[in-house]
């Protein structure tokens, strides 16, 4: 298949991978203290687990699996408001298929839905559109979530929608922008991440500019990377020349789809319909600040929360659970006591296994067999206690 | 006469006149054969011309509720008869006869209804099998969406054949008869309302012609039609009755560039993916090639490869391209595409 095939031929892998062992016995980095390279995006992730790549890398370097799926950074309480608003009464509500099974405090939108909500899965939000021109004698709301891949399309849907001077539309907003997530995570304490490889499909939209305080403020390489096997092994490449020649800036291996300046027009797009208001509460990182997106005063009218007023549910993540430590790199996900009997992908305690995209999601997929919960009796132990909660 | 599209409405489940018109004027007439035209209760089928077929039956059922009713390649009620036919076939069995039980929505356009039956009586027709009783009933309007089809299917098992996943063996091969997910990509293009130029059809077929040569072959295991949950479930299911791995080799997986490409889009993987004219095979090393040539001699089989063997490590596994294996899950529940 064009543009597929060609990013994963297993010659031109070998070929790099061996390129890897070769510059990366030259690294300050050893097998007991290796380079951690953050993936910040869930797609690159389930392309590690996918392919094997973090089997095939030198014992220098390692992946640590950063906060990028916006799924995984849902807070509960957000999930609650959601089920909210989509039990009142002549209400549509849409969503992405993956925001589907994340559990809230008193259940998931699916669960909603078994309980009578009139719950919609959706591809785009253009598809929502449709459903409030079709459906004039009901309230159609959108559950718009995600990075800046996807706020791009809702701020057209809304531009759209008020030149329709739709009355019966609305979204839940709960996007969120990678650079302060990004931020916050470099501010902590204790966090040792020696690179990073940045999502491709935020930066075709953001371009290369915004990633430049994390070389300059934080000195740490990056390279804006695509997601297929070739294009992640050579950024994770670019990265070790980078380290191995001393230097630390934006380097882009996405060029065939993310130009330096971004997507112009998106850019507009969102800066008409939203703006970055306050902090905001993440899962698994708790608040970041400046981190809150909201819809400018000319598109507030479309705001879900002002037209069904939900209750404010703040929950806190299960204490047990590690998602912080995770997201931070401090831990690897089946080192979590919860992880693989009191947290699994179908009854998910935690951020990061709630969505196909989460480290913890991922692990259990491609991993679990080879982290049996036999070999941690600390872990035993917990999930006892879990056993026994339940 | 009045243009309003003529309806299935409550009478037609009445047990009163308008029943038993439909009944002649549709499924008696479609079906035609001499158990159903009977037209008592049960059908009475002779056990000498069953016992000359072999010297066990096959029975088995199951219901239709599949959305969109009318999909490229095929129907409700074809998918009806080949999906309770293969059940039989991949028994062993050579399909005989079927029941058919109809749930119909008040409101269901009687056109449509005409179109199911005419489907399933040839597809019956050209698999020699007979529908030979059947039942209907018709529900409210939002109690039901639009036909629900129950079929329940009797089938004669040849005395030598004696497939079962439990006579699978370590180094046995594991065989798919063609391409991966082409019902499901075609049926989540039109539910999902996607929009894809895919020129995938459904590949609802009936298999028995494609199996039966394989019945007197010596080595062939275990077979399965790998409907919901696709060829990784049915893996999955050969691994926990034998007490035995299965390792696949992800390179050899035959899928039509449309499917991977929609799977690609929504990440979605195409083994997870329904089917309703393939099997999986496992036999053994020494009949491998000649399985392949019988499947290949077959329309319905002309893409069958081997895609991996049994394994004595209990794990249902994924080499990759890129020679790493990874252990291959079964989804919790239906997979659902990624926000991006």
């Amino acid at each position: 298949m064009r543009f597929v095939d060609e990013f994963r031929d297993p010659k031109l892998a070998k070929t790099l991978i061996e390129r890897l062992h070769q510059r990366a016995a030259l690294l300050p980095f050893t097998a007991e203290k290796p380079m951690q390279i953050m993936e910040v995006c869930g797609g690159h992730t389930h392309a590690i687990f996918k392919f094997g790549l973090d089997k095939l890398l030198p014992p220098q370097l390692e992946f640590i699996h950063g906060p990028g799926c916006p799924v995984c950074v849902l807070p509960m309480g957000r999930i609650d408001a959601c089920c909210e608003i989509a039990a009142h009464p002549g209400v549509i509500f849409c969503t992405f298929g993956d925001a589907l099974r994340v559990p809230g405090k008193h259940g998931s939108l699916l669960q909603a839905r078994e309980q009578g909500a009139d719950v919609r899965v959706v591809y785009s939000p253009l598809d929502v559109l449709k459903l409030a021109r079709e459906n004039p004698a009901s309230q159609v709301v959108f559950f718009a979530l995600g990075f800046e891949t996807t706020l791009p399309v809702t701020a057209v849907t809304l531009q759209q929608a008020r030149h329709e001077r739709l009355t019966n539309f609305s979204i839940f907003c709960q996007h969120i922008s990678l650079m302060p997530t990004l931020r916050s995570l470099l501010s902590q304490e204790d966090v040792r991440i020696d690179a990073f490889l940045a999502p491709g499909h935020v930066s075709m939209v953001t371009g290369t500019a915004p990633y430049h305080f994390i070389n300059k403020e934080f000195g740490k390489p990056l390279v804006i990377s695509g997601f297929e096997p070739l294009d992640m092994l050579q950024s994770v490449l670019m990265l070790v020349e980078q380290v191995c020649e001393a230097s630390c800036k934006t380097e882009n291996q996405y060029r065939r789809v993310v130009p330096e300046e971004g997507n112009l027009l998106a850019q507009k797009a969102m800066r008409e319909v939203f703006a970055l208001a306050g902090s905001s509460e993440w899962r698994g990182l708790g608040v970041i600040e400046a981190s809150g997106i909201s819809l400018t005063p000319a598109y507030a009218s479309f705001d879900a929360e002002q037209r069904f007023n939900p209750q404010t549910q703040p929950v806190a993540d299960d204490p047990r659970s590690r998602c912080g430590e995770v997201l931070t790199g401090r831990c690897k996900p089946h080192e979590c006591p919860l992880f693989g009997s009191g947290c699994t992908p179908h009854n998910a305690f935690g951020a990061l296994m709630v969505s196909s995209e989460g480290a913890c999601a991922a692990w259990y997929q491609y991993r679990h067999q080879e982290t049996a919960v036999a070999d941690n009796p600390q872990r035993q132990n917990v999930q006892q206690k879990v056993s026994q909660d339940e | 006469m009045s243009d309003r599209q003529q309806v299935v409405t409550m009478a037609h489940g009445s047990g009163g006149r308008a029943m038993q018109q439909m009944i002649e004027q549709m499924f008696l007439r479609a079906f035609d054969n001499p158990w159903l035209n009977e037209r008592e209760d049960g059908a009475r089928l002779s056990l000498a011309g069953l016992s000359a077929r072999g010297d066990r039956l096959a029975f088995t059922t199951d219901s239709y509720v599949i959305d969109p009713i009318f999909f490229p390649g095929g129907n409700i009620g074809k998918l009806a008869v080949c999906g309770t036919a293969n059940d039989l076939a991949v028994s062993g069995a050579t399909p005989a006869y079927l029941s058919c039980g109809f749930i119909l929505e008040e409101g269901l356009a009687l056109d449509d209804l005409q179109k199911i039956v005419s489907a399933m009586a040839q597809t019956a027709k050209d698999a020699g099998i007979a529908i030979v009783t059947g039942d209907t009933k018709v529900v409210q309007r939002g109690a039901a969406d639009k036909i629900f089809i129950n079929t329940a299917g009797i089938g004669v098992i040849p005395t030598a054949v004696n497939w079962a996943a439990g006579t699978i063996k370590v180094g046995d091969k594991v065989i798919v008869s063609g391409t991966l997910g082409d019902h499901g990509a075609a049926i989540l293009n039109l539910r999902e309302n996607l929009g894809m130029e895919l020129g995938v059809e459904s590949d609802c077929a009936v298999l028995a012609p494609m199996i039966a040569p394989l019945r007197s072959l010596a080595g062939v295991h275990a077979l399965r039609d790998a409907t919901r949950g696709g060829v990784n479930a049915i893996l999955h299911e050969f691994s926990a009755a034998s007490g035995f791995g299965i390792s696949i080799d992800e390179t050899t997986l035959p899928v039509k560039p449309a499917v991977r490409g929609i799977c690609e889009l929504l990440g979605l993987e195409p083994i997870n993916f329904a089917n309703e004219g393939k099997i999986v095979a496992v036999v053994s090393a020494q009949a491998e090639e000649k399985v392949l040539s019988l499947l290949r001699n077959s329309p319905l089989g002309a893409d069958a490869v081997t895609i991996g063997e049994v394994t004595l490590n209990p794990q249902v596994c994924l080499r990759g391209a890129l020679g790493v294996s990874r252990q291959l899950m079964l989804p919790h529940t239906e997979p659902l595409p990624r926000i991006c």
